[in-house]
């Protein structure tokens, strides 16, 4: 066996590429926890835009509502740690710390993404400013902030552990590493799947899937047969704040354990590519957010321990900066390739205006 | 057309009750009275037609009952007792249901997803109970008469079949009565039939129905009982067989019309447009115009049928200079014009009346004057050098507006503030006031009342008369047989027939609308069997 995977890399060309899979295969059993962690923020953004946008408004102010709720998560957990008994739990390490962080996170999403609706569905003003509008505040009043209080605070609240799955479970040969990517997981991360299957039944499935497509596709039509088109879309966007929310929770209370000034380096805007390649559906936006995460994977795996050979010398001629590239030049690649065929919801955007019942 | 109204087996006059009565609605907008103390009854099992010009106050009333708007003064009676309706889902539970004449349909989703919208049959209280909505839609479609798979997209469905579904969604409602907005608009005569047969079912059932329509023979042909209304106010109400085309029309413009305009004989000429084969790929860039060849001479009106959607746009939009062909020759005068710009094709006499006056044919925020000189602004007298000449270009507005009886102000009011027609005499207007070697008209009378059709039908024979070749693309079959010389019908990107304008038959032209003529020849031959047997 050996024998022969030596002759096929051999081979010009062709043995590159065989050399290249031979790699990834060996690197993503070790990586693969890490391709969800990477994905989960995404995953979570893509959800809240999937949410927001079949309903017909379109939320670019993802970003900035994870930003926001990556900030308080922080800032109530190191606020209310002292206070309270800090034994964590043997599963996940849950504190009441970080389980009124969490909730305070939460509330920050609602807050932000009930502006939003407010300015995007009951003022009918554009919802690109509105976003905007949330993301450059977020992005100031959270680096202010944590400026003034990062000196007389301490740093970390802790945070979630992952769990661990049976050795046994993650050792099984081929598909092992399939589970030890779900699985390995701390508990919001480990949600995401949980969350995108039901997400994608109740979506197709279901009294509230259904009025929402409707509502996204052709608001008067829904309108008509008795449907409150404005109320439909405060709840959408509101349910889809709370998963921006949870993704910025994500961030500095699983993912590290501490706040970073703009820490979240543009996923908000990665999630709304990963739902415009997902088609507008739950699966499609978890499918993409993995591609990208796995390519990001892929790329820092060769950075840090680069394959042998001639592959190796190949790959670690690239400057490292090169291997940063790589995650946006695939969601380029992917988004310029598919974005022909993935038409998204035809009142995507659009300001609903009742007929006058005066 | 046969009419006997279906409804003999439910006679409405030997039930008492009405199933809705509306008593002295009032409604008052902003400088108009769009309902004046109207006054209607309709009986369970009626199928009662409502009649008007456009803004006669038709759309104001039923929105008025499907709870869309809500009445200054007045009183709506359901069996008899006083109700208030608040709003679609207050109708709707209360037996009303509305088929809007823009369709409130979803494209793309399925049938059943369509007609459960709103009125969800669930399975539990979180999911759908799919397999029963379908079975209950199955179930309603083969009681009156056609099968309707729950699966299809409605995307991928004829406006026949749409039309159906927009029944069964207010049937699956549980509506009683039904209110139904110009029906027939978008339909060939066929299908017009099979939607008039599925309302006598529905009425002999006992369904009240509510025909809008301003086709007088259709509301002769259906109706049970047609009141007419005018400016707010109902003027009469009749049943069919009290009146006739001429009365219903006199009291619905409250003069006396001439219904069809004399066309006077035509004397074609020289050849003006020749187009060989030609293919035109639509915005997904799949072939819609698939190999056509046609012919218009000077002083002769070719018509050109078809069900909206069988490339007529696209077909239009490459003789307008607006899309480029993917094959063929368009030949003016004798000159290959294919892929010409729109500026080149106007300044080689081509003059081009879109379908959708809003988006194509008028810069609506800008003024009456800046749109008459919106397809020669650039030129002399308009423009010297880099300068307008504002004084040459309110006299042209102003020649305009007298000439074509455009209802105005002045010529510096913006087109928005016109009135559908008068935003149409403004096009013709533009289009018309010039030299022309080739006139295309889309659909040039879209959504316009009977006295604006006429205005607009005269110029465009007058045109003729004066020797322009013009092709008029229309999904009104009427109106293309009125003024047609010679008619062709376009079925999916192709001419399948081209027949005389003069001794068409309406019900040939639709058959061929429908299906190609591929029925066609398998009807004749059934007719010739038919035929063979009889004659000795």
């Amino acid at each position: 066996m050996d024998g022969l995977i030596n002759g096929l890399y051999g081979i010009p060309l062709l043995g590159i590429l065989v050399q290249f899979v031979g790699y990834i295969v060996h690197i993503v059993p070790d990586i693969s926890p890490l391709l969800l962690q990477a994905a989960t923020p995404l995953a979570l953004g893509a959800l809240c835009g999937v949410i927001c946008e079949r309903s017909g408004v379109v939320n670019i102010g993802i970003e900035g509502t994870m930003l926001a709720s990556a900030f308080v998560a922080w800032i109530v957990g190191v606020t209310v740690a002292p206070l309270l008994p800090a034994d964590p739990s043997p599963i996940f390490g849950i504190t009441p710390t970080l389980l009124i962080a969490l909730v305070a996170a939460l509330l920050t999403a609602l807050l932000i993404s009930l502006v939003h609706a407010w300015l995007s569905i009951t003022v009918r003003a554009d919802q690109i400013i509105s976003g905007t509008i949330i993301n450059i505040a977020a992005f100031g009043v959270t680096g202010y902030l944590f400026q003034l209080i990062e000196k007389g605070s301490p740093t970390s609240a802790g945070a979630f552990t992952a769990f661990t799955p049976p050795s046994q479970l993650v050792q099984i040969p081929l598909v092992g590493w399939i589970f030890n990517m779900f699985l390995n997981q701390g508990p919001i991360a480990m949600s995401v799947i949980v969350i995108v299957i039901v997400m994608q039944v109740l979506l197709f499935r279901s009294r509230w899937g259904l009025r929402t497509r409707a509502v996204g596709e052709h608001p008067r039509a829904a309108e008509t047969v008795g449907i409150d088109v404005v109320r439909l879309r405060y709840r959408n966007v509101l349910a889809g704040g709370l998963l921006a929310g949870l993704a910025g929770a994500f961030l500095t209370m699983e993912a590290s354990n501490s706040f970073q000034t703009a820490m979240t380096q543009g996923r908000g805007f990665i999630a709304l590519a990963a739902m415009i390649i997902g088609r507008w559906t739950p699966l499609g936006a978890l499918g993409a957010a993995l591609l990208f995460s796995s390519s990001q994977a892929i790329a820092q795996s060769i950075t840090f321990a680069p394959p042998g050979g001639d592959l190796g010398t190949i790959l670690t001629a690239i400057p490292a900066q090169g291997y940063d590239m790589l995650p946006y030049l695939v969601t380029i690649i992917v988004v310029a390739g598919l974005i022909g065929r993935s038409i998204p919801p035809a009142a995507d955007g659009q300001p609903y205006e009742r007929e006058a019942a005066t | 057309m046969t009419s006997t109204p279906a409804s003999a087996s439910f006679d409405p006059a030997a039930v008492s009750a009405p199933a809705l009565e509306m008593r002295g609605i009032t409604k008052r907008y902003p400088g108009v009275v769009a309902n004046d103390r109207i006054d209607l009854v309709v009986r369970p099992g009626e199928i009662h037609a409502l009649l008007g010009e456009n803004g006669a106050g038709k759309s104001t009333l039923m929105n008025i009952l499907y709870g869309l708007a809500r009445p200054d003064e007045g009183q709506i009676l359901l069996d008899g007792a006083e109700v208030k309706i608040s709003g679609p889902a207050d109708a709707i539970s209360r037996g009303i249901s509305m088929v809007h004449q823009h369709f409130m349909l979803v494209p793309v989703l399925t049938v059943a997803e369509n007609i459960l919208l709103g009125a969800e049959t669930m399975a539990n209280p979180v999911f759908l109970d799919r397999v029963e909505a379908r079975r209950r839609i199955r179930e309603l479609g083969a009681r009156f008469g056609f099968e309707m798979d729950p699966d299809a997209k409605v995307a991928t469905l004829s406006v026949g079949w749409q039309q159906r579904v927009e029944i069964l969604k207010a049937l699956y409602r549980q509506a009683r009565i039904l209110v139904l907005d110009e029906p027939t608009a978008v339909l060939t005569p066929q299908e017009t039939e099979e939607i008039f047969a599925v309302l006598k079912r529905l009425a002999a059932e006992g369904h009240s129905i509510i025909f809008i329509s301003h086709k007088l023979y259709e509301v002769l042909e259906i109706a049970d009982r047609i009141t007419v209304i005018r400016r707010g106010r109902v003027v009469g109400s009749r049943t069919p067989a009290e009146t006739n085309e001429g009365d219903l029309a006199e009291m619905m413009v409250g003069r006396e019309v001439q219904l069809t305009i004399d066309r006077g004989e035509s004397h074609p000429g020289k050849s003006v447009l020749e187009v060989r084969g030609l293919h035109v790929a639509d915005d997904r860039a799949s072939e819609i115009v698939r190999g056509i060849d046609l012919q218009v001479r000077t002083g002769e009106i070719l018509g050109i049928a078809g069900v909206a959607g069988n490339g007529q746009d696209e077909l239009v939009e490459a003789l307008v200079g607006l899309r480029r062909p993917t094959a063929g020759q368009i030949q003016l005068g004798g000159r290959d014009v294919a892929g010409h710009t729109p500026r080149q094709m106007n300044e080689a006499g081509v003059a081009y009346v879109p379908a959708d006056r809003h988006r194509f044919g008028l810069v609506l925020p800008f003024s009456i004057a800046d749109n008459v000189v919106l397809t020669s602004y650039y030129r002399v007298p308009f423009t010297h050098g880099p300068i307008r000449d504002e004084g040459e270009i309110e006299s042209a507005a102003e020649q305009a507006i007298a000439a074509y009886d455009i209802r105005t102000p002045s010529a510096t009011a913006r087109a928005a503030t016109l009135s559908g027609g008068n935003q149409q005499k403004l096009v013709v207007a533009r289009e018309f006031s010039r030299e022309l070697a080739l006139l295309v008209l889309d659909q040039p009378t879209r959504g316009l009342d009977v006295g604006s059709i006429e205005f607009i039908h005269r110029q465009v024979l007058a045109k003729r008369d004066a020797g322009t070749a013009i092709l008029l693309v229309s999904a009104e079959l009427d109106e293309i047989l009125e003024l047609s010389d010679r008619i062709a019908v376009m079925y999916r990107g192709q001419l399948v027939a081209t027949v005389d304008g003069r001794s068409a038959d309406k019900y040939e032209i639709g058959l061929l609308m429908a299906t190609g003529g591929r029925e066609r020849t398998a009807e004749l031959a059934e007719a010739a069997a038919a035929d063979s047997g009889v004659t000795p």
